[in-house]
């Protein structure tokens, strides 16, 4: 493999070299990337969702189908805009009180079965050291976030049980973090490597 | 004593360069490390094993760029194991930046694989809306994916003749940067019992594991880690398992970076409080 030709490989590992730079300290080139980043993502997240919103869930079903019951949700829509009059803004009220209602009645059913599951989770069928660990867990867990009883004594200790808990759950959460900082770096350096140098296959 | 001192003042720039340099090393060396399949990784790739020829799975792109290296692998081993199985991906798109994503995965592997568009695939791209999207695809897909990503009707493709709602999907996938895949959880497994399997970039995949405890997905892939894993039981290992080895030094050194950092700093407090007692 031989170092590239293409200029937009060259384009993102130049950036990819002007980010990293920001570990050495703040400096032009990183801030350049950044401010780049930004407004492609932007214009980006734009252009998609023009294309496969706005022409496919109001252009097409208005245009081609004549389904003018698009009309309602796209004033809906507009009138999130009315915040940004003062006079008017109040009609922002209106969607937002669909979204809230819609939302609400469509989460709660939802809601339950995934808590019941959850729940049903914590409620071993077998005696195994796994699902101990797991009952004790949830047990002092919960007790140490009920603070309608002082923690002394027995609660005391139980909660100390649970605090605990947490910190093995903080471990574990900080551990996949490294893990996944380090797994980014590892795809920046093997895109360097072997699309932009060609070190590696 | 004095280099604990100094090693409670050193420059980040140094670990900087140290991580640089076990991150760099085992990607030239390229030595050989074991990568064992862990059970949630296994679930899944035994469940899309055994499902018939002509099954539909929904995939489901919630990632963008800064996710690439962690979701991208396992979406091309997904796909491989999909189009070598005769099952059929469906691809929609969650986070909108993830779409050129999705799709050059799909169209670098259904090449490979020789899979023809609109009949072994399709790219139904991306629609905003989450949960109302989620529900709605529970009655009727059309609803919301009327068109392709190309803004093509999905009726002019044989593969969509026969698909209408979850009823249709033997399982869906969510590749997952955020907390979308709650919202999958939630509405498509809670309500519509549909099976979901999951890829967690590695910072969101520890919340994770306890739907997999409650048999609410039936595995999960998490990280980098889990992508070589899956690499490895399709038998074609790629850049997932080709960074493991730089991943394990490098969570070597960070151990060790904890373990003395530790120390420096026990011996350092120990020291200012004899200076203190004088």
């Amino acid at each position: 493999m031989a170092i590239s030709t293409s200029i937009w490989i060259w384009i993102s590992a130049l950036l990819t070299l002007a980010i990293y730079s920001f570990l050495y300290k703040d400096n032009p080139f990183y801030k350049f990337a950044e401010y780049l980043l930004v407004g492609i993502s932007i214009g980006y997240g734009i252009s998609v969702y023009w294309h496969n919103t706005i022409i496919t869930k109001v252009y097409n079903p208005l245009v081609h189908d004549k389904d003018f019951l698009v009309i309602i949700p796209l004033l809906l829509g507009l009138l999130m805009f009315s915040r940004f009059f003062k006079n008017y803004s109040h009609l922002s009220r209106i969607p937002i009180a669909f979204i809230v209602g819609a939302g609400t009645g469509l989460s709660i059913p939802s809601s339950f079965e995934f808590l019941f599951k959850q729940v049903q989770g914590t409620m071993p069928t077998a005696f195994t050291i796994g699902n101990l660990i797991i009952i004790i867990g949830v047990i002092t867990t919960l007790i140490y976030f009920f603070f309608s009883m002082e923690h002394k004594g027995f609660i005391g200790k139980v909660s100390r049980v649970g605090i605990t808990f947490i910190m093995i759950a903080f471990g574990a959460a900080f551990g996949y973090t490294i893990m996944a900082r380090i797994s980014l770096f590892i795809g920046r350096i093997q895109f360097l490597l072997s699309d932009w140098l060609g070190i590696i296959k | 004593m004095k280099i604990f001192e100094k090693l409670s003042h050193i420059d980040r720039r140094f670990i900087y360069i140290l991580i640089a340099i076990v991150v760099i090393v085992p990607l030239l060396l390229k030595p050989k490390l074991p990568i064992v399949p862990t059970k949630p990784v296994k679930d899944i790739y035994d469940y899309v094993e055994n499902l018939p020829q002509g099954s539909n799975i929904l995939i489901s792109i919630d990632y963008d760029a800064a996710s690439m290296p962690e979701q991208q692998p396992f979406l091309e081993a997904l796909l491989r194991q999909c189009f070598r199985n005769k099952l059929k991906p469906i691809m929609i798109v969650q986070w909108q930046l993830g779409a050129p994503l999705g799709t050059t995965g799909l169209e670098k592997i259904a090449k490979e694989c020789n899979a023809q568009y609109g009949v072994d695939y399709i790219n139904l791209g991306y629609r905003p809306g989450y949960v109302a999207q989620m529900v709605g695809i529970g009655r009727e897909i059309r609803d919301y994916f009327a068109v392709d990503y190309k803004n093509v009707s999905i009726d002019s493709f044989p593969i969509m003749r026969n698909i209408h709602n979850y009823n249709d999907f033997a399982l869906l996938v969510g590749l997952e940067a955020g907390a979308t895949y709650l919202l999958w959880v939630e509405y498509a497994g809670g309500r519509f019992k549909q099976k979901i399997a999951l890829a967690l970039n590695a910072v969101s995949a520890p919340d994770a594991y306890y739907f997999y405890q409650s048999k609410q997905i039936i595995g999960l892939v998490g990280g980098m880690k889990g992508a070589a894993e899956y690499e490895v039981l399709e038998n074609k290992p790629d850049l997932a398992v080709a960074g493991m080895a730089s991943q394990s030094y490098s969570h070597i050194l960070i151990i060790l970076f904890i373990v003395l950092g530790n120390i420096t700093y026990f011996v350092e407090k120990s020291r200012k409080k004899k200076e203190g007692g004088r």
